[in-house]
Order: structure tokens, then sequence, then C-alpha cells
């Protein structure tokens, strides 16, 4: 009959599924008894990482990767920003401090620094704009709302249209620190708030090629021929540029540790800053090597 | 197996399958409001939904452009797809030949319903938002002010979630008409009145809740829609002085911000999925109570 044939398939089917499932959570044991016998000098050890928050993300694609290569090393990245990440390793509650800025020269005293990676970030507006070269300062009065039209800057009349990313992006929050800074009174300034909103660095850049009077930035690495790269301040935006320190919009991502490194932390800050760990930061950073 | 014993079994197993939709709804809103509430807890439920100003980054949680910018995309899709929608429906029930229905208006309808959204944001910025530029452009009162001449904004945002609405409002809209009784047009025509009087005078009037509940879920979907109005919308957290505006939805706040955000700024865009909630209970329980008295 039909309907018997039905839940002989139905329980068939279940009975597969247990099965299955049964064997799936076997295979998972089986390559950590492997791991564990397998080699006896393998690297162990915990690493804890803390500080600046736009290293973080980078942090924890380098930790993940080098923690698939060295399955006994565990690797803890945490935030808390730049300066809490130079306090942590000076005072060694963490093994690396990460910084998103330059040290001072009473804060290079106190650690080792490590430059792991630069951060540049290029201001583009539309192939047809005929400005080539702005002025930090004014790329920063555009930006902040002062600046509103493209003729107070040396070109053609026309309302300027800002394109910014969203709050929390990393390279909004570099933007917004190395190119706006603080004002008098030590407050952080913001993008203005009437600035379009785009949430990736595709769509400022597609936003910007089609909006003749537009204005944003994004990664140097995300540059294409869609869209123009003004000078800033007459250096052009380049990798090239951003390593000889010659363009300014851009940081350095340093590492930090209270003495010289020893056993894990040593391992891994030697792989970030070999090739294998260079391509990892090349996705999205330029490698310092 | 007895059959008594296999009848059982199949009850069971289908009062089991409709657990789970009750049980994915009872998690995802327990969720949402125990990530979000923190916020309305800690900073007052009234300065976060009436606050004008959104600065994460500076602990200012503020809802209010978000609630006017969705409230005034969800109106003006509405303000054009309504009409289109029901107008459609009624040619479809009414007028439209057989063959011509179920060759090329019904299929193109589906298809309108099944393109992803992300397809109509691209669309409507690459096509819409550089016309509305251009006629903000030569409006001179909005030509100077960056935020009105972008080309993103609230017009956009309702042209491209009107095309989104009209398979929701001419589906619905159409069975409601289909379904008033065939007596009363036969009355109506009988009484000598012409087909177009016993459409706007007899059938209309009578399928109107059944409509009205056409339109309340497309204003459902509207709220919800989170893509394509991320593309289109230009998502500056502004309450809104013109149509021409740019303007940020309630979804594009949490999808904008969700992939960097972290600690408060992630409970924030919670809190915004709570309200998000609420709309959507409020305005699911309204098309509810609408297609119930058709029926009584």
């Amino acid at each position: 009959m039909f309907k018997s044939r039905m839940v002989k398939v139905l329980s068939l089917m279940l009975v597969l599924i247990l099965a299955f499932s049964v064997v799936g959570c076997g295979k998972k044991e089986e390559p950590k008894k492997d791991g564990a016998q397998g080699n006896p000098n393998e690297l162990s050890g915990t690493v804890q990482i803390a500080g600046s928050t736009s290293v973080q993300p980078l942090s924890e694609e380098l930790a993940k990767e080098f923690m698939n290569k060295n399955p006994k090393v565990k690797i803890n990245v945490a935030g808390g920003g730049s300066g809490a990440g130079i306090k942590a390793a000076a005072e060694g509650t963490a093994d690396i401090g990460a910084s998103s800025r330059e040290l001072k020269a009473e804060e290079k005293a106190k650690v080792k620094e490590f430059v792991i990676a630069l951060d540049g970030i290029a201001v583009i507006v539309h192939k047809d704009n005929k400005i080539a070269d702005l002025k930090k300062e004014d790329i920063k009065k555009i930006f902040l709302g002062e600046i509103t039209d493209w003729s107070q800057v040396g070109g053609e009349k026309g309302k300027i249209q800002v394109y910014t990313r969203e709050e929390g992006s990393g390279t909004r929050g570099a933007f917004e620190e190395i190119v706006l800074g603080k004002d008098a009174s030590g407050k952080e300034l913001k993008i203005f708030e009437k600035a379009n909103v785009q949430n990736s660095t595709g769509a400022v850049r597609t936003a910007v090629a089609g909006d003749k009077n537009g204005i944003g930035y994004i990664s140097i690495g995300s540059l294409n021929a869609d869209v123009k790269a003004v000078k800033v301040d007459g250096a052009e935006a380049t990798e090239a540029n951003v390593k000889a320190e010659n363009y300014k919009i851009s940081r350095p991502f340093i590492y930090m540790t209270q003495k010289d490194p020893a056993g894990a932390t040593k391992a891994y800050l030697e792989w970030v800053l070999s090739p294998e760990g260079q391509a990892v930061v090349k996705k999205h950073f330029i490698p310092v090597k | 197996m007895k059959k008594e014993q296999r009848e059982k079994y199949y009850k069971l197993m289908l009062l089991a399958s409709a657990m789970v939709a009750l049980v994915v709804i009872v998690l995802i809103g327990g969720f949402i409001f125990k990530e979000g509430m923190p916020v309305f807890a800690k900073y007052g439920l009234g300065n976060v939904f009436w606050g004008r100003k959104w600065q994460p980054s500076s602990q200012i949680y503020g809802l209010w452009p978000m609630v006017v910018g969705t409230v005034y995309i969800t109106l003006g899709s509405l303000v054009i797809g309504v009409p289109l929608g029901v107008l459609t429906a009624i040619f479809l029930a009414e007028l439209a030949p057989k063959k011509l229905v179920s060759l090329v208006i019904r299929p193109a309808i589906e298809l309108l319903a099944g393109i992803p959204s992300v397809v109509y944001g691209l669309f409507g910025m690459t096509t819409i938002v550089p016309v509305i530029r251009k006629i903000a452009r030569s409006i001179p009162a909005y030509a100077d002010e960056p935020t009105l001449s972008s080309g993103y904004g609230i017009i956009a945002g309702s042209i491209i979630l009107s095309i989104m609405i009209l398979p929701t409002v001419i589906n619905v809209a159409e069975d409601a008409i289909r379904s008033v009784p065939r007596e009363y047009k036969e009355g109506s025509l009988a009484l000598g009145a012409t087909h177009w009087q016993t459409i706007y005078r007899v059938i209309v009037p009578a399928a109107s809740s059944g409509i009205m509940a056409g339109v309340v879920l497309g204003m459902g979907r509207a709220i919800g829609e989170t893509m394509a109005i991320i593309m289109v919308a230009g998502n500056a957290p502004i309450v809104p002085e013109s149509i021409f505006s740019s303007v940020r939805s309630l979804t594009g706040n949490i999808a904008i911000e969700m992939a960097y955000s972290s600690g408060e700024h992630t409970q924030a865009l919670f809190a915004t999925g709570i309200i998000l909630f609420v709309f959507i209970m409020i305005i699911n329980s309204l098309a509810m109570f609408l297609a119930k008295k058709e029926v009584g």
C-alpha cells in the first residue's frame, strides 16, 4: 500500500540521518588524537593580543591562520584601543600590544615595536573632476561640511557630494582619526552627519563613479579605474608613497612586546613578518616586507 | 501498524512541523529583546526612540531619524504602488481577456516577485537615482543643499519599493475582488448599471476590506525591505526635511552597521530591531483583523 510504503521510506530516511550524524561525530574526534601523538616538538602556548580596534580584525585573521598551522597554540585577540595596547605591552599584561598610530618617544622607550602592516586611504573623486590635488586641511573641511562647493578648492562650480562609510567601519575610523583629528578641546571630530552613507568600499566607489560632484574615501588597495584618486598635499596615493611616508593619509599597524619575545609569541611575530603572514596582510592592507 | 495508530503519528508529525514556526518566532523575538533591552534600560525608551541624533561612536543612540525615514519611504511607496496595484487587480479580475492574463501579465507579476532585492537596488542606483539627481539639481532651492541634490533619498526609495510591493498588493486585491459573490455583480447589472459603475460602486466597496489587507501586507513588505533601500536611500541618519532628502531606514540602520559594531553599538542595533519587530507586529495584526472582517 502507498501509505505504508511512505512510512517505510520516512523511517529509512530517519535512520540514515541518525547514522550519518553518529558517523560525523566519530570522525571529528580522530584528528585530535593524531595531533596529540604526531609531533612532540610541536609549538604550544597562549598568546594574548590587546589594543587597537583597527588592528583587531587583521590580528584575528592572522591568529586564525597561525592557529590552523599550529593547533596547540591559542591566540586571544582583544580590543581596547591603541592607548590600552601600548599600556598593556609596557606593563606586560598582554604578550603583544597593538597600536594603529605612531608611538611617541617616551612610549618607544618602554616597548619593542614591530611594524606589521601599513594602512593607506585614498581620497576619490569622479573621473571628470578637474581637481587633481587637495590639501589635507581642505579635505578635512570638506568632510566636516565647512567647504561645500568645488569652486572653493579651485574646481568647477558645483556642490560637493560627500560619500562616507558607516559608523564602526575601520576605514571610516582611520579616516576620521588621521584627517579630522581632534578639535581644540580634545574632542574627536566626526564626519558631518548629512554625508551620504554607503556600507562597503565597492558601494562608495560606485557612488562616486556615478556622481560628478562626489568625493569619498577607500583603502588604497581597492582603487580602480572607475574613480580618480586625488593627490594629498602633492603626494599621489600609492603603496610606494605610503611606505616612503610621503602620503599623509596613512598609518602603521604596530605590534609591541615588553621585552624580547620568546616561545609562541616569538614564533607568531616571526610568522606575521614572514612572506606567508604578509600575504594575509596584503588582502586588506599594505605589507611591510 | 494499525490504522488509528498511523493516524496519530501523522497528526503528531504535522503538529511538530507547525510548532517549529512558533518556536522559531519565540526564539528570535526573545533573542532580539534580550540583546536590545539594555540600551533602552540605560538611556531610556523615550530618549532612544525620540532621539534625533545617531552617533554610536560617541554613545548617542537616537532612532527618530530612522523611524521617520522608514515611515516616509513606506508611505511614499504606498502612494505610488497602491493605486497601480489596485487598478491592475481590478483589470485582471474584471476586464482582462483570460489569455492575456495567463500568458503575459501573471507571469510578469510573478517574475517581479522573484527578482532579488539587490537587483532592484542596483537598478535604482544606476538608473533612477541619476534621473532624480538631475531633477533635484534643476530646482534652485535644492541644488545648493548636498543632502537634497544627491538623487539618493526618499523618492528613489519609494519608487523602488512601490515596484517591489506590487505583486503583494495585486495578488491579495485580485483574490478579494474575485471572491465578491456573483449575485452582487449580476444584481447591479440587472438594475441597469454599466460595467464600470458596477466595478467602482459595487465590487470594489464589497472587496474593500480584502483590498485593504493587501495594502497592509504590502506595507509590511515595504517596511521590512533592506538591501534595495540601502542602495538608493543615501543612508544619512538625519530627519528628512524634504522628499528629496537622503534618509536611512530602520532595516538599513541594522544592515549597514552590524558588520563592524561591537558592545553597546551592537545592542543599539538590536534595539532598532525591537522597534522594527513591534512595527511589523502591529501591521500584521492589522492585516489579520482586516482579512477576518471580510469573511464575517
